[in-house]
């Protein structure tokens, strides 16, 4: 398999007036070229933090990567994201690593046209006039689904829809055609009918383009019909991680279980209660010893008390850090 | 000693048992003020200086206005010709200038706490009423407000002091009532932002009166924004009430206060530079320390920037 | 659910936001925010209301609580007017209908502790004081699920899912008949929505009471609601059981809504033929001719530019605002 990306033991932590908040405690995986990687946890649970730290997105302080390994391959070889200095990350970032975030209205600067936020980008990544910039910009806004590009390429961000601009901060992340979109909740603020345009939308673009995205979400049911693998984090580890179908139909962490059932069905005519998963998310302040889903795991046992999980395989593509066993309904054999 | 916090309860947020006790509170405080260490300089200074203020009689080695000719202009004593008995030095009447930097405090507190109590309060009557009745009200109470913030203020002072002559209480209604304009705009603002926000419409919703809401909604939270602005306009005052005094129309020269020290120098700024510099510095001390001061206070009261556990 | 009593009765509910322009700050136009919206809700129901943002519909559940008045239109609660009601008489009425915001944050004050939050509402309509207002808090507290000791904390001490049950203790607290819930679970997580959509399900059950529950996300509004309500630039488009509104609906709006939504389930997904709105909803400060959603409506006729068309009753107790709708399926995009 071709990995684009390799993360190998990444903790980050973060120094705050209460104490050390341990976000990500020791995540390792893979991205491969031209897949689809969901990352999908609740707030809290890391997603948004490790992806952040291994582009130096992270504000530091009170954040700091504490140790890790994040090995990028591109042309010019294979180079650890964690190793550069702000300077080469600002080339990668925007470069060959592109961002797509939440609130597009942030993302934008307000008082330059969306055009000319899109050239600058061109121009600061690859080398070529202005007058090529322009002509690629118009293209590009072309690509995203703008309609009347050369008009809208004075626009400021204000003059635009929620759904526009969002499409502008998707022209400028696929701008200098990067190996990896990184989308962190990308749809979240958006209303439902312009959500299924935006999805729609990165779906066109990633097989006309072949690049890899790392999708964060909280909302399990938009990653069904757009990942390839789904990564679900739980108190800044990896809780599971398998292809779309096997996490949807064959559910090994408690945790994922919980999640699906908290989602109500469009597709089932008998509205069952929904499967709630109760307590609140783990204290990031407390240093983690044991699994951190016990206190609100149905099937917690007291080796869930005494242990961490290890991520183990389950299939050829499936992982899962859990001591029970949901198919045979006991502990794990080792 | 993994067992230590076993817990198969399925009693949410178990995370909140815990309580919270007065110790931990004056112990978070405590982390607060010694993470932002502009902060405890910002107290100690403000604590000094009014500790200065307080117990000046005390403190302070000699009388303020004893007179001692013989040994006027006495240097510091880091300079050449200084002595320890008169540390700072003595001015062009060989009066103590640490004793009279001492005393100078008692005026620029009072006038600063006085001014600004009286500033807030008038500034909140009439902010609360624009911003909570709105309207036509609103627009002419700001209007009046604009136009008395766009006066030239020196000027604006200097002929309210030559009209009502110079003594303290004067120099304090003059400030009480001209800084009045700053906190009716900032509680105005306030009273908008807390008129709509979502705990008084719930209030609303609850059945509740206007005059429930202004004590028991709004006024709560105005006091946070409103503390930190008067420690910021008390050092304003503190600076104009200096620069008053230095132009003469503060409190009467038989008075020891830090403006009439600056203008009693100036004759001497060649020869005895200490005699003006001394008293600048005790201004710029005190001004330093309450804006260090309120900055922390700006972070320290706002609710919402305290993190929650979660 | 027939033989069930009307307890909610709108009728023709508009509500304007004038614009002001201009150097004398004159009223220019108006933000149609909500433009004659009608619907009845009976004793222990749920009507779900959808819409996606700006269609009016947080401002229909405002202006039935009263928070905000209307411009025109009658509210029937109980079957008297309460649009009429002004002091006291709107603040007696007040603990019969309550509210639960959407930001749990913004609507409880940082200054008061969660046992002054709680047990605002009965103190200001004077019926507890003391020791007896102390257990009803925390009674209330252990209702919702949530510690009784906890009534001496402040709101920043919880989190998002924790604050909502605040939110629902306090609404409670006056054992109202009819309670709008706008928005309540958007901000949060998705394991916490869960809880809370069942915690309001059982007092639902428990108290007989009543919701306006007013949403954007589709799949949650067709878990708890009995009924549906579509919203779209101030306007109701469909109104029907939710059943027939996901497998039989009549409005393009609502098939398109549909479509919109992501089921969690990846075979399905990879399958599904979706049909994909163009464009963003128009401002409601200038809203197109005729029928509002004929700018983006695939099945667009003519009749539709100009004439405004009424919210019909196609099927009994399916209710449509298309043209187009009719018995024989007319108004169905094909896939």
């Amino acid at each position: 398999m071709d990995r684009i990306l390799e993360v190998r033991n990444l903790v980050t932590r973060f120094y705050t007036l209460d104490g050390v908040v341990h976000a990500v405690n020791g995540v390792s995986f893979d991205l491969r070229r031209g897949e689809t990687l969901a990352i999908v946890g609740e707030s809290g649970s890391g997603k948004s933090v490790t992806v952040l730290s291994l582009v130096g997105l992270i504000p530091k302080p009170p954040g700091k990567v504490e140790q890790g390994a994040a090995y990028f391959r591109t042309e010019q070889g294979r180079i650890d994201l964690l190793q550069l200095s702000e300077e080469e990350l600002r080339e990668v970032r925007g470069g060959q690593i592109g961002f797509v975030f939440q609130d597009p209205l942030s993302s934008l600067n307000p008082i330059l046209t969306i055009g000319e936020q899109i050239k600058e980008t061109l121009t600061r990544h690859l080398n070529i006039t202005g007058e090529e910039a322009k002509a690629r910009t118009i293209d590009l806004l072309a690509e995203v689904g703008i309609p009347d590009p050369e008009l809208r390429y004075k626009a400021y961000p204000f003059q635009l829809s929620g759904g526009m601009r969002q499409r502008v901060v998707i022209a400028i992340a696929i701008a200098c055609r990067p190996q990896i979109v990184i989308a962190d909740e990308p749809t979240t603020a958006l209303d439902v009918t312009v959500q299924a345009q935006i999805i729609d939308l990165f779906n066109h673009l990633q097989q006309t383009l072949n690049m890899a995205m790392i999708w964060i979400t909280h909302d399990l049911g938009v990653v069904a019909g757009l990942a390839d693998r789904v990564m679900v984090m739980y108190g800044g580890r990896i809780a599971e991680v398998a292809p779309v179908d096997d996490l949807y139909e064959r559910p090994a962490h408690p945790y994922t279980v919980g999640l699906l059932g908290a989602l109500p069905r469009l597709d089932s005519k008998e509205s069952k209660r929904l499967v709630s998963i109760e307590g609140t998310p783990p204290d990031l302040l407390i240093p983690p010893r044991h699994c951190p889903f016990a206190r609100r795991c149905r099937f917690a046992f007291e080796r869930c008390w005494r242990e961490m999980p290890e991520l183990t395989p389950l299939g050829p593509e499936h992982r899962v850090a859990c001591f029970y066993d949901m198919e045979r309904g006991g502990p794990r054999n080792e | 000693m993994a067992f230590d916090n076993l817990n198969f309860s399925h009693e949410p947020d178990s995370l909140l048992d815990k309580e919270r006790t007065w110790g931990d509170r004056v112990r978070y405080l405590a982390r607060l003020l010694w993470r932002d260490r502009s902060g405890v300089i910002g107290v100690v200074i403000f604590l000094s200086v009014v500790a200065a203020a307080l117990f000046a009689p005390w403190i302070a080695p000699y009388d303020p206005l004893a007179q001692d000719l013989r040994n006027s202009k006495q240097p510091p004593v880091w300079q050449e010709g200084g002595a320890w008995d008169h540390p700072l030095g003595t001015d062009n009447l060989g009066r103590d200038i640490l004793s009279r930097i001492i005393y100078g405090a008692r005026v620029s507190i009072t006038v600063g706490f006085f001014g600004v109590i009286i500033a807030a309060s008038l500034g909140m009557i009439i902010g609360s009423i624009a911003g909570y009745l709105g309207g036509r009200v609103d627009s002419v109470v700001m209007g009046f407000i604009n136009l008395l913030l766009s006066l030239p203020y020196l000027l604006f002072v200097v002929f309210i002091a030559a009209v009502l002559g110079r003594s303290l209480l004067n120099v304090i209604l003059i400030f009480g009532v001209t800084d009045s304009p700053i906190f009716a705009r900032v509680t105005r603002g306030e009273v908008l932002r807390i008129r709509r926000s979502g705990y008084v419409e719930s209030a609303i919703c609850a059945g509740a009166r206007w005059p429930y809401i202004i004590v028991d909604h709004i006024l709560p939270n105005l006091i946070g924004p409103l503390i930190t602005l008067a420690t910021f306009e008390m050092s304003a005052m503190i600076f104009y009430e200096a620069g008053l005094g230095f132009l003469g129309l503060s409190v009467p020269p038989s008075i020891p206060s830090w403006g009439n020290m600056l203008a009693a120098g100036r004759k001497y700024l060649t020869s005895a530079t200490w005699i003006a510099t001394m008293p600048g510095l005790a201004i710029m001390y005190t001004s330093l320390g309450m804006n260090l001061l309120g900055d922390w206070l700006r972070d320290v009261l706002d609710p919402r920037l305290r993190r929650s556990r979660r | 659910m027939n033989e069930r009593s009307e307890l909610l009765r709108v009728e023709d509910l508009k509500v304007h936001f004038p614009i002001y322009g201009g150097v004398l700050g004159r009223k220019v136009g108006a933000v149609k925010a909500v433009d004659g919206v009608s619907f009845t809700i009976r004793t222990g129901e749920t009507l779900g209301l959808v819409g996606e943002s700006g269609c009016g519909k947080s401002t229909t559940g405002r202006a039935i609580i009263q928070l905000q008045r209307a411009t025109a239109g009658r509210v029937f609660f109980d079957g008297t007017d309460i649009t009429t009601l002004r002091g006291k008489a709107l603040r007696r009425l007040r603990p019969k209908m309550q509210m639960i915001f959407q930001d749990p944050y913004a609507t409880l004050n940082p200054r008061h502790s969660v046992g002054k939050i709680v047990g605002e509402p009965l103190k200001l309509q004077g019926l507890m004081r003391g020791k007896e207002l102390e257990e009803r808090v925390a009674e209330l507290l252990k209702m919702v699920g949530l510690n009784p000791a906890f009534a001496r904390r402040y709101p920043h001490e919880f989190s998002g899912g924790q604050r909502q049950r605040i939110g629902i203790a306090r609404a409670l607290s006056v054992n109202p008949k009819f309670i709008v819930c706008d928005e309540p679970i958007s901000a949060l997580d998705v394991s916490i929505q869960a809880q809370v959509v069942n915690l309001l399900q059982d007092l639902q059950e428990q108290f007989n009471l009543t919701y306006l529950f007013i949403a954007h996300d589709l799949s949650m509004v067709k878990h708890i609601s009995h009924r549906i309500a579509v919203m779209y630039l101030g306007k109701i488009m469909e109104l029907t059981d939710r059943n027939t509104l996901f497998e039989d609906p009549l409005h393009p709006y609502t098939q398109a809504l549909n479509s919109a939504v992501p089921t969690p389930n990846p075979a399905l997904e990879r399958k599904r033929k979706r049909f994909i709105l163009t464009g963003d909803p128009p401002s409601p400060a200038n809203p197109p001719s005729g029928c509002v959603f004929h700018t983006r409506c695939p099945l667009v006729i003519d009749e539709c530019r100009t004439q405004i068309p009424e919210l019909r009753e196609i099927f009994p107790g399916h209710f449509a605002a298309c043209h187009l709708a009719d018995s024989k399926g007319s108004s169905k995009i094909a896939l």
